[in-house]
């Protein structure tokens, strides 16, 4: 039972719970404790044991369900039932003949033939079992290999001496061979059914991982449609993520000057001596953040996401003021906070998008509108790739704001390469830029927004 | 009663729960009883108001030890927790034995001869009589052990829970003067929080993870029932079929299980024998704490009881 735990943990691990030595031990100790017999109390202690939130305890309760129920053993009743049919539909006198064949099969056939033909469920179960394990079903990682565990299950099984058999019985008992061919396929299945199940299992991580790391790389504007949910995912993964690194108020004394007041307090047992001194603590802003997003053409995906992303960090971020342009500006913040993010977005595209982009004019509309907005905390990130149609750019604008504001980051989708191309004005916007990087992945996105963040701790 | 001794069964701590009037769940049973099999803290997560502290008062009336509680707060150190050295005492000592420094320090012919006597009396003003021991020293040195309370441990600084590691994990403080106090018997920590932060990975690990949720119609019963004895059994009936479904509603703050034991108590003090829509609407602002929950409610309330009313018929 102790390799079955091993195997359960693994498992767990797949399922994105994150099982430590020390856990698994605790679990051990706890199973040893109250014992096998009743699955409600030991899925509760493993759940207790091994899961530390409430995500973890659903995926652990789902990998539990799934782990301790064995797929159906199915080998014979299949062939039973398409006995019965036959038995049923065509003549009636085959029947008996065939039954008592099947109760006492050829002596001569090897051990796997002998199972399946005298029906003995629980020994096909544990064979099954048996030669899962010694295959080692538990390394499986991709669906590549399900093939190569089928047939080495099978190969453990001995399904060389059955294929024999088969081919021997089809020459001296037609009517037999029939059956044990009947068998053979259920048996098959049988076996890819557990395949399957065991890369449910122990293939979730390393398949995850691997579609991630692809996701992570692809560039947000040319998504397929199945993979824009995925990549929502992502993001909020990454939003997490940058919520643990940044939330914690990080507190850092910096002796220099002296809080005289609560020197004076803390010491009033001592007459005033100071024997505990008190020191004033830095002041630390928190990001406030002011985003422009073109919403434009091919840059619409790119901002969605990065709007997600930025409004999914309430935490670290004490105020972000959003706008969303293309060929005029619109403030967007409401609708991103009170709406879900797709009726947002597409709330969002009925207003402004899907225009031709005009920088000029939408940095007019903000100066005019929204400029108090930026203040010396303020960090203003523009995502946009600068294709302004030949109009004119209102380069000037933008100094305006750089010089109010802590920083200005502009984002841009397109590569290095793309800038001042054509009609990108890229080069001109940049000189009033603190940073001006390329934003297209997943990747990169994190990145960007991780150091705007983390410019404030 | 042996009191000491760790349940023998799930059962048991069930049983024992309930005769401190405590109504647990089969999970919170399964984790009290692995708590102390496998001496292991138990941290619980869940909404306000249902049961998280009283868990651990009932465990500590059950096993008839002392209930050591430690409420967290924003701001909250080492010294409100820990222990603290007596300053003032120490300052008072030190005046007080001014005078006898002279007969210790006079057979001393040089300066370094008087520093070694002085050195044999260097530890006198940092030992235990000096201490002043806060809720975790104290819960480890209890001699029969206790129940340690650390409440809304979400409320603390990241750097509090560091400091809480060593306890949980080995029961044991270090204090730098004096070395390291272990536990005389190991106490049972219970943690709660209400969700307000994510805790450290490292005090998770450390911890048996329990959820409590609010409670299943039947279980709530039974916590009714024991809570407010009493209380006839269709009103019992009425009332947490209500709630169940006020839950339903989208509202800031869901009423949980101490709502539904207030909101019982004021029904029989005001003697209703039954659930009446007057009484309800009357009564509303006992189980929601906001003006917009109630506004919410209000016109759901006939519905509600009407359906709440069948169930106590029928169910």
């Amino acid at each position: 039972m102790r390799e079955e735990l091993h195997r359960f943990f693994r498992a767990a691990r797949g399922a994105g719970v994150r099982v430590s030595p020390a856990e698994s031990i605790d679990a051990m100790k706890a199973v040893a404790d109250v014992g096998f017999a009743d699955r409600d109390i030991l899925r509760d202690t493993l759940l207790l044991t091994l899961a530390k939130n409430q995500d973890e305890k659903r995926a652990l309760g789902e990998t539990f369900d799934l782990f301790f129920s064995q797929p159906e053993v199915k080998d014979e009743t299949a062939p039973e039932d398409a006995d019965k049919d036959a038995a049923e539909s065509a003549t009636p006198d085959a029947t008996p003949a065939e039954t008592g064949e099947a109760g006492a099969p050829a002596p001569e056939m090897g051990e796997l033939a002998q199972m399946l033909m005298s029906q003995d469920r629980n020994a096909v179960a544990a064979a099954l079992a048996n030669a899962a394990n010694a295959a080692s079903l538990s390394d499986i990682r991709y669906f590549t290999q399900r093939g190569i565990f089928s047939t080495r299950i099978l190969n453990q099984l001995g399904i060389e001496r059955l294929r024999d058999d088969l081919d021997a019985l089809t020459s001296s008992n037609p009517a037999q061979a029939e059956r044990l061919a009947a068998a053979l396929t259920a048996l098959r299945e049988n076996v890819g059914e557990i395949v399957s199940q065991a890369l449910v299992l122990f293939g979730r991580e390393e398949s995850e991982n691997l579609r991630n790391e692809i996701l992570r790389n692809a560039p947000l504007a040319r998504l397929e449609r199945r993979q824009v949910e995925q990549m929502k995912a992502l993001i909020r993964a990454i939003a997490r993520r940058l919520r643990e690194r940044y939330s914690k108020p990080r507190k850092r004394q910096r002796r220099g000057h002296l809080d005289i007041r609560r020197t004076l307090r803390r010491n009033a047992a001592w007459g005033g001596v100071p024997f505990l001194t008190s020191w004033k603590r830095r002041h630390r802003d928190r990001p406030q953040i002011v985003a422009l997003c073109d919403v434009s053409g091919s840059v619409a995906q790119v901002s969605d996401f990065f709007l997600l992303l930025i409004h999914s960090l309430h935490e670290v971020v004490d105020d972000v003021r959003s706008f969303a342009f293309s060929g005029h500006l619109i403030e967007v913040s409401d609708i991103l906070d009170t709406k879900s993010p797709e009726e947002a977005m597409s709330d969002i595209m009925s207003k402004v998008g899907f225009g031709s982009s005009d920088y000029g004019g939408s940095l007019v509309d903000f100066e005019k509108g929204w400029i108090k907005t930026v203040t010396p905390k303020t960090t203003v990130i523009v995502l946009g790739d600068a294709r302004t149609n030949n109009l004119d750019p209102r380069a000037d604008i933008l100094r305006r704001i750089s010089e109010r504001s802590k920083r200005l980051v502009w984002l841009n989708p397109e590569g290095r390469m793309a800038w001042g191309w054509g009609d990108s004005e890229m080069p001109r916007y940049a000189s009033f830029c603190t940073v001006v990087r390329q934003c297209a992945t997943a990747k990169q996105l994190e990145r960007a927004v991780s150091d705007i963040v983390a410019a404030y701790q | 009663m042996n009191n000491n001794l760790p349940a023998d069964s799930i059962e048991a701590v069930t049983a024992g729960l309930a005769s401190a009037g405590y109504i647990a769940s089969r999970q919170i049973a399964t984790a009290v009883y692995l708590a102390e099999r496998i001496e292991k803290p138990i941290l619980v997560e869940g909404p306000a108001g249902v049961g998280k502290t009283e868990l651990a008062k009932a465990l500590a009336a059950w096993r008839g030890l002392k209930m050591i509680r430690m409420q967290c707060y924003e701001g909250l150190d080492e010294a409100k927790a820990l222990y603290e050295w007596k300053y003032a005492k120490q300052l008072l000592y030190t005046q007080i034995l001014k005078d006898k420094l002279g007969e210790v320090l006079g057979g001393a012919e040089t300066l370094a001869g008087a520093l070694d006597r002085l050195h044999d009396f260097g530890d006198v003003f940092f030992s235990k009589e000096f201490v002043e021991p806060r809720p975790l020293l104290q819960a480890l040195e209890q001699p029969k052990g206790c129940v340690l309370l650390v409440d809304e441990i979400d409320k603390s600084d990241a750097e509090f829970e560091s400091l809480l590691l060593e306890i949980l994990s080995d029961y044991q403080v270090s204090i730098p003067e004096l070395g390291t106090v272990v536990a005389v018997v190991k106490p049972t920590v219970i943690l709660t929080s209400n969700g307000e932060r994510d805790l450290s990975d490292a005090l998770k690990r450390r911890c048996l993870h329990l959820h409590i949720g609010f409670p299943e119609q039947k279980l709530e019963e039974r916590i009714v029932e024991s809570r407010v004895p009493g209380i006839a059994k269709s009103l019992r009936t009425q009332i947490v079929g209500f709630i169940n479904q006020v839950r339903t509603l989208d509202l800031k703050k869901l009423p949980s299980v101490s709502e539904t034991i207030d909101w019982a108590r004021v029904l029989v003090l005001l003697q209703s024998s039954e659930l009446d829509h007057q009484t309800v609407k009357d009564t509303l602002n006992v189980l929601l704490k906001y003006e917009a929950d109630i506004e919410t409610t209000l016109p759901q309330v006939t519905t509600f009881v009407a359906r709440a009313g069948r169930q106590g018929v029928f169910g």
